[in-house]
């Protein structure tokens, strides 16, 4: 019944089917009179919601697994090497077989661990990712929720994730867990005050939080563009913080394989470590997707002020693919920081940002404030 | 206010040298250039090892089937694991001289660390190291080699 619904409501849609790609909200909108038409506002509201929530399941596990064979083709690609090339074609079903692989292995109960926040541990994590993917504006009408404190509620939920770390941590019972946990409650709790005082930037430009109405004020020019200088210095910091949000690259030292074995999912086996190393990749696509949305534009093409022709051509490229061209770029840039700088030490680290992005951070935030007052920008 | 001007100059000139090392990693990226993996099971017909590759340990013969051994046991005593076991027997020559040549030269790859102290310090440069490397067998008696193949000689000019 629910995919005749479905069916009938593709079939009403006037125009051809490639045309969803420019906007979504046609397509959204038939489902739902389609729903409502046979069924109370109740149900119709409970299987939209069962949708939502199975594409953002099958979203989650296909951009996980397409980022960590990306992160490994890179690497080879950096070090002239093939990277993985058995499985399928060149390779690319590699993830795959490995979480085929994850799914059979056995699941390690660790002694003295404590149970409960042992296995509660991967799911606050995948929790925290799904709540963050939820609020992202993937297109144009494709926004599950449209908060009017978008980006506020992203800072807020993303910096959550640094519990499921800590828990994982501390119920391994083990050393290397712990430590890694430590370090890494470290590093998130200081580097959010960068991401934080960076998102502002743009919000103040901006002049909204809602991250519709952010990706709105850009048709007239990216905010990297339209804010320069700052706005560019914002984007950069942002890049570093997220980076070390992350746990990734050049801050990885939560999970320094070369001192700690695997940080906090030392203990962790099977299912439950692929939650977590998925979950890494799927922050690191939060983090690129934020860093798009804000500074890149989301879904919005490259516009040029005034210029109507250039404007329009740019608008034949759908706007579902302008933002997945902008999140895998600065995933390209996140993955080039991670093989191509050292791992730093944990003063290094806390010296980068109370001494250099922090300060530099605040200026900058005054700076942007001061240009929006004059109307300077762009 | 030195130090202001120290502070602004450590950040340009870190971030230069930060640019600089993504500078190198983009270029390998986009253009990797001679890429260093081999597909080993794919290529195995015309894979070719390089020349300092330490395979096993072989005595190379000449077309006549003569080797340079001469048996001294050099080899032997330098071994560090004992894999090497030079067994000789004495002849009798045309002018009726006594000469020691070997009988066997035994060598157990099993037990092999590819130090090259045999290879090194071999006076008469008899033994070499061959680039094969797939030693795989199914029993462990097929890794105890017999280095001189039967009916070799001693190469002439070799004392």
């Amino acid at each position: 019944m629910l995919l005749n619904t479905i069916s009938n409501a593709l079939s009403t849609l006037s125009e051809p089917w490639w045309k969803i790609f420019y906007d979504f909200s046609s397509l959204t909108q038939a489902i739902d009179e389609g729903l409502r038409s046979s069924l109370s506002p109740f149900w119709a509201v409970t299987i939209e919601m069962l949708i939502i929530g199975v594409v953002f399941l099958l979203f989650y596990a296909l951009i996980g697994l397409f980022l960590v064979i990306a992160e490994r083709k890179v690497c080879a690609f950096i070090q002239n090497r093939l990277g993985p090339n058995r499985i399928g074609p060149y390779g690319l079903f590699q993830t795959i077989a490995d979480l085929v692989k994850l799914l059979f292995k056995e699941l390690i109960p660790i002694k003295n661990a404590d149970g409960f926040l042992f296995n509660l541990a991967p799911y606050i994590v995948i929790i925290v990712n799904f709540m963050v993917l939820a609020a992202l504006p993937y297109g144009k009408g494709l926004h599950a929720i449209d908060f009017n404190i978008g980006i506020f509620y992203v800072i807020a939920v993303s910096s959550m994730s640094v519990i499921g770390v800590l828990l994982a941590g501390w119920s391994s019972n083990s050393k290397y867990s712990l430590i890694g946990a430590m370090r890494s409650g470290a590093q998130i709790v200081s580097y959010e005050l960068s991401i934080g005082l960076a998102i502002i930037t743009v919000v103040v430009l901006a002049g909204s939080m809602q991250l519709s109405e952010i990706v709105e004020a850009q048709r007239t020019g990216w905010f990297i563009f339209k804010g320069h200088v700052p706005a560019f210095l914002a984007f950069i910091i942002y890049i570093i913080a997220g980076t070390a949000e992350t746990n990734r690259g050049p801050f990885d030292m939560a999970e320094a394989e070369s001192e700690l074995t695997a940080g906090y999912h030392t203990e962790y086996s099977g299912i439950k470590f692929a939650f977590f190393y998925l979950a890494e990749y799927i922050n690191m696509f939060i983090v690129a997707a934020v860093a798009a949305t804000l500074f890149l534009g989301g879904w919005m093409p490259f516009h040029v002020g005034n210029w109507e022709g250039f404007n329009r051509i740019m608008d034949f490229i759908p706007p579902f693919f302008w933002f997945f061209g902008k999140t895998f770029f600065v995933i390209y840039l996140i993955m080039l920081f991670k093989w191509t700088f050292p791992r730093l030490r944990i003063d290094q680290l806390l010296t980068l940002e109370w001494k250099y992005l922090l300060p530099i951070n605040l200026v900058n935030v005054l700076i942007m404030a001061f240009l929006v007052l004059m109307g300077w920008h762009f | 206010m030195n130090s202001i001007i120290q502070y602004f100059k450590e950040i340009i000139q870190g971030v230069g040298s930060l640019l600089k090392g993504m500078r190198v990693t983009n270029r390998y990226f986009f253009s990797p250039g001679k890429i260093v993996t081999q597909k080993y099971p794919n290529n195995r017909k015309d894979l070719v090892m390089f020349e300092r590759f330490k395979g096993e340990v072989v005595m190379p013969h000449n077309e006549s089937n003569e080797h340079k051994c001469t048996g001294c046991g050099i080899c032997e005593i330098n071994c560090p694991n004992g894999t090497i076991e030079v067994i000789s027997k004495t002849i009798i020559t045309e002018d009726g001289k006594k000469k020691r040549v070997i009988d066997k030269h035994i060598y157990r790859l099993g037990m092999c660390t590819f130090c090259a102290l045999c290879v090194k310090t071999c006076p008469s440069n008899a033994l070499a190291f061959s680039q094969e490397f797939e030693h795989a067998v199914f029993n462990r008696a097929l890794l105890i080699k017999t280095l001189n193949k039967p009916g070799s000689q001693l190469m002439k000019g070799v004392e």
